[in-house]
């Protein structure tokens, strides 16, 4: 797919936000954390600063919100980010829009082609309608996000779990309204980098799901990097 | 399953008609049925809902899309909450498709679009936009920027082609159009008749729609909507559970 440079509603970014890092060196980065499968992590990103998730093993979900570090009732909105590129894949080029219309991150670079934000997070409850009822037990990204928010003091709660990005999974829309949950296009090694416009919290759940193809049945690690602002 | 001309409710509970670019909310207890009606082709009604009983469980947009398989809302959907459960299902539908996945216009977009509009000048006529609209109503209830969620565009049609870019169908909504809701749990229905943010008129012209409520009781055994699905079937199940004695 080709990159989404020009969006309908003017994105405000940096004029350089949509073109590539170049090669940046992992040993420079400011943080490089691997998150072991099924576990949540939450960090900040300033603005300027530049973060990388990469999909170490191949197929694997990584469910991400963003909230702005400096007023959390702003955060990542689905539906804004659609409506305001006028597609619903994201990738190179791609704003990613708060509930208040505000750009928080752009999509740099990404070697996987495109990411879903239809799709949601996996939770105990809409596991036992869309799979049985005698899954409710499975480990799911809802209560990755619950346990990450009740054990971080930022008073975020339930409440603040809008509709999230779901990087590396693939949830193709027919032109007739189809949707499905398809095989990955993601491989080992393939990231998507993004640049901050905002002082951002990101909230991932690296999916334990294990019902559906979105992890090829079987989840793995990420590796999350983050470079100063250059 | 569509049917060209609505039936006569039996047991009428209420009707009202909102304004072009009114706002609205109110509850619709289980049981209940509401029909919305497009007055004029080219209608728009962004809708939110949340448990009556419970703000914190609200409309999610990904668990309805996903355990439906569709990317739109027609007749036999189940519009389905964060907690696995059915807010309201859909029970008729003259239209075929509304959209849940393009959000709300903005302060900032109708502005651009259609130029200034204040109170100071238009009084009451001044261009509403749909995230404004929404933040009144939900200010009522204690809820405010925190519960923005996916929103319903009921009578609007979008699709994605290949590549994923949306295309608004100009020709979707016909004048006498509607759409029927029967609320599975008691819900608090915030509307807005503000004009569908991809719609690419030039001019600031929302519609006035038509509400009609109605006792109807809660979906059958055989229930269309129920049995739509597998899944629909243990979304029943799970709302079902809320409310025995």
């Amino acid at each position: 797919m080709t990159a989404r440079s020009s969006n309908i509603e003017p994105a405000a970014a940096p004029a350089d936000a949509v073109s590539g890092s170049g090669a940046l060196d992992p040993r420079a980065a400011i943080r490089d954390e691997i998150v072991a499968a099924g576990e949540p992590w939450m960090g900040t990103v300033a603005a300027g600063q530049i973060v990388r998730i990469v999909d170490l093993e191949g197929n694997q979900a990584v469910d991400t919100l963003f909230y702005n570090a400096n007023d959390i009732e702003e955060r990542y909105s689905a539906v804004d980010t659609i409506r305001g590129q006028r597609n619903i894949y994201l990738t190179t080029g791609s704003a990613l829009r708060s509930n208040l219309g505000a750009t928080m991150l752009t999509i740099i670079e990404d070697t996987c082609g495109r990411h879903d934000t239809l799709g949601g997070a996996c939770s105990a409850e809409s596991n036992t309608v869309r799979y049985a009822l005698e899954k409710r037990h499975m480990h799911s990204c809802r209560d990755n996000f619950l346990l990450a928010l009740a054990h971080h003091d930022y008073g975020l709660t339930k409440r603040d779990l809008p509709s999230n990005i779901n990087f590396f999974m693939n949830v193709p829309v027919t032109p007739e309204g189809g949707l499905q949950f398809a095989d990955g296009i993601s491989a080992a090694g393939r990231y998507v980098q993004l640049r901050a416009q905002m002082d951002v919290l990101v909230l991932i759940s690296n999916c334990p799901q294990l019902n559906n193809p979105c992890n090829a049945y079987n989840p793995t690690p990420i590796r999350i990097l983050i470079w100063a602002a250059g | 399953m569509n049917s060209s001309t609505p039936h006569t409710p039996p047991s009428e509970l209420w009707a009202e008609t909102l304004k072009p670019g009114e706002h609205w909310s109110g509850v619709l207890r289980r049981g209940t049925s509401l029909r919305i009606t497009a007055q004029e082709a080219r209608a728009n009604v962004a809708a939110m809902m949340y448990n009556y009983e419970s703000l914190l469980e609200r409309y999610n947009l990904a668990d309805t899309l996903k355990a439906q398989h569709t990317a739109f809302l027609t007749v036999g959907c189940a519009c389905y909450s964060d907690m696995g459960r059915i807010l309201c299902s859909i029970t008729a539908d003259s239209c075929g498709w509304h959209d849940t996945i393009c959000g709300l216009s903005d302060a900032a977009m109708v502005a651009a679009k259609f130029g200034a509009s204040r109170f100071q000048d238009k009084r009451n006529e001044f261009f509403k936009n749909g995230r404004d609209s929404m933040l009144n109503e939900l200010g009522k209830y204690g809820l405010g920027k925190r519960d923005l969620i996916a929103n319903i565009n009921f009578f609007s049609r979008v699709t994605a082609d290949d590549e994923g870019s949306l295309h608004f169908d100009e020709q979707h909504c016909r004048a006498g159009d509607y759409v029927e809701l029967r609320f599975e749990m008691h819900t608090l229905l915030v509307l807005s008749t503000c004009p569908h943010p991809l719609d690419p008129d030039t001019q600031y012209r929302p519609r006035s729609v038509d509400l009609r409520a109605w006792r109807t009781g809660p979906a059958s055994p055989q229930d269309p909507c129920r049995l739509r699905c597998e899944e629909n079937a243990r979304g029943f199940h799970n709302t079902e559970m809320m409310f025995l004695a």
